[in-house]
């Protein structure tokens, strides 16, 4: 286990040359005008890659017209939506309304601000990151309730109606996925968890947990899925029975912060996914040295966003691939198979870790 | 149909002389064929092997996008402006009428009109005139492709394959005046 700085150079020079609270200040503004970067451009990337992937998947090109690969498609689509009139319909909540799409953009930043992206890059590493991961990820629950119930509009009221069935039934499972990690690692913070798999990649909890850690990974995907509003257990939207659900109302900006929140939610939870079970920013260690030297070479930055793209190329492929279920079916998933599944797998993971039957 | 209802056929059994003018069957009990007696397929039992034959089925089906994924060949998009020179349309594609003609620049109409009667949209007009042996035949076969909905009926009426559909399909025009042709490029014989 070798020590990992944890201070960049620009937080260290910051400290170095300001008096204590401005430091502090400073280096928050930094790091909230990076994520809010981050966000932008993820957001970006993620809403083109979604639309090329699903595009190859179905035997189509996708965009190609504006820009090269049609990189610059969800930019112009994003002018369209932003130079769009912020329609009010007649009898909604005008607080609800308005307020709805600020929540699941905001819930998504927080999760942003603990996810270790590299060794030196997180904005805070809390001691309890796990359970302030799951706290404020039912920021986005709330928007999406929130927003189908101001909407006074039947499909939108469905929609977020199902989705909170939906969310609170599938956040059982994935919080029981991440203690079993939790569990094994001994700590809640993110940043120790990642530091808690180092070596070759048998280390990380996928498999570091025999057995466990692979069924818990996949049951974390399935969970995070529904939690992220994605197809197939996209309930909540369900365009072809609700019209969009809980936006079906919303115009213009309204409308892209949910869009964007979606897409930022899926990035923030497959980098939860990365550094929970695929060892974060840590390399690809393959247990021969002349490899792993070289391996190592890339900076943590690169393998975070290489895990977290797998990730994220997994989700897509889930959408494009399974068809949509009925909503008694996705609850009974949860209710009857997840759940039992995820605690029987704890109690699996709990032996593991009591025993120390643990890949050391 | 339950066992109470009349059966039409069991009527002819009754004699003439017996029968009486009776009160009208009473009519059948209204019976929906298509939902009566359905009930929800019960969900087939709950057992180790179908559990990982669905999960299979899962990964099946990953498997065939993947496939289409990897492979770009595959991909049916046609980039339409860049594709013009290889562009193929299918046989029975249905631009606007054309009026073929032979290599002496001869076609086969004897402005018979049948077209021009077929036609539900007036877009055809058949203008005719005598030759020098002051025969009918055709002088300017007008087609007004601005009213034409590119139905097919002239081309079904006419018994001399004098017209066809044509696989032009880029119509669009600044004005109306060209949209008004004249399909024949010789007087008729």
């Amino acid at each position: 286990m070798t020590e990992i700085p944890a201070n960049n150079p620009v937080g260290d020079f910051l400290r170095a040359n300001l008096p204590a609270p401005w430091a502090a200040i400073g280096n928050g503004l930094i790091a909230v005008a990076a994520l809010a970067g981050l966000v932008t451009v993820t957001a970006i990337f993620l809403i083109w890659l979604e639309r090329k992937v699903c595009a190859h998947f179905q035997a189509r090109l996708g965009p190609t017209r504006v820009g090269p690969f049609g990189l610059l498609q969800p930019i112009a689509d994003a002018i369209k939506l932003l130079m769009k009139e912020n329609v009010k319909p007649r009898g909604v909540d005008a607080l609800a309304y308005f307020l709805a799409p600020l929540l699941p953009i905001t819930g998504s930043f927080l999760v942003l601000a603990v996810i270790p992206f590299g060794p030196t890059l997180q904005v805070v590493d809390l001691q309890a990151g796990v359970v302030y991961v799951v706290a404020v990820s039912g920021l986005g629950i709330l928007g999406i309730l929130i927003g189908g119930w101001g909407s006074n509009n039947k499909y939108s009221l469905l929609g977020s109606m199902r989705s909170g069935a939906q969310l609170f039934s599938y956040e059982l499972s994935m919080v029981l996925c991440m203690l079993l990690i939790v569990m094994g690692s001994g700590t809640a913070s993110l940043r120790e968890i990642v530091l808690s798999q180092q070596g070759p990649f048998w280390h990380w909890w996928i498999i570091k947990m025999p057995l466990a850690g692979v069924a818990a990974f996949v049951l974390f995907m399935v969970s995070s899925t529904a939690e992220l509003n994605r197809g197939p257990l996209d309930l909540s939207e369900a365009e072809s029975e609700l019209t969009g659900g809980f936006h079906t109302e919303y115009t213009g900006i309204s409308f892209s912060m949910f869009f964007l929140a979606e897409f930022v939610n899926m990035f923030a939870s497959a980098g939860l996914g990365a550094t929970l079970f695929l060892g974060g920013f840590l390399p690809v260690q393959l247990g021969y040295a002349p490899v792993d030297h070289a391996l190592a070479m890339l900076p943590g930055v690169c393998w975070f966003f290489a895990k977290t793209y797998s990730l994220i190329f997994l989700y897509m492929w889930f959408r494009w691939t399974f068809p949509r279920l009925r909503i008694d079916h996705l609850l009974s998933l949860e209710w009857k198979f997840l759940l039992p599944a995820s605690m029987a797998n704890m109690l699996l993971g709990a032996t593991l870790v009591a025993f120390r039957w643990i890949i050391p | 149909m339950s066992e109470e209802t009349p059966k039409p056929d069991a009527t002819p059994e009754v004699k003439p002389a017996e029968a009486k003018p009776a009160a009208p069957p009473p009519p059948p009990p209204v019976t929906y064929p298509r939902s009566a007696g359905v009930t929800m397929a019960a969900a087939p039992k709950a057992s180790l092997s179908r559990f990982l034959g669905d999960a299979f089925g899962l990964f099946k089906g990953m498997n065939v996008t993947m496939r289409y994924f990897r492979k770009p060949s595959r991909i049916v998009t046609r980039e339409y402006p860049e594709n013009r020179g290889t562009l193929k349309m299918s046989e029975r594609f249905r631009g606007q009428v054309v009026m073929p003609h032979d290599e002496k620049n001869e076609h086969t109409c004897t402005a018979c009109t049948l077209c021009e009667k077929a036609c539900p949209n007036g877009s055809i007009s058949i203008l005719t005139t005598k030759n020098l042996a002051s025969k009918r035949v055709l002088g300017a076969f007008v087609y007004r492709l601005s009213s034409c909905t590119l139905c097919n009926l002239c081309i079904e009426a006419c018994p001399f394959d004098a017209i066809r559909m044509g696989h032009g399909f880029e119509m669009a025009t600044f004005t109306r005046d060209p949209l008004d042709l004249i399909l024949n490029k010789t007087e008729g014989r």
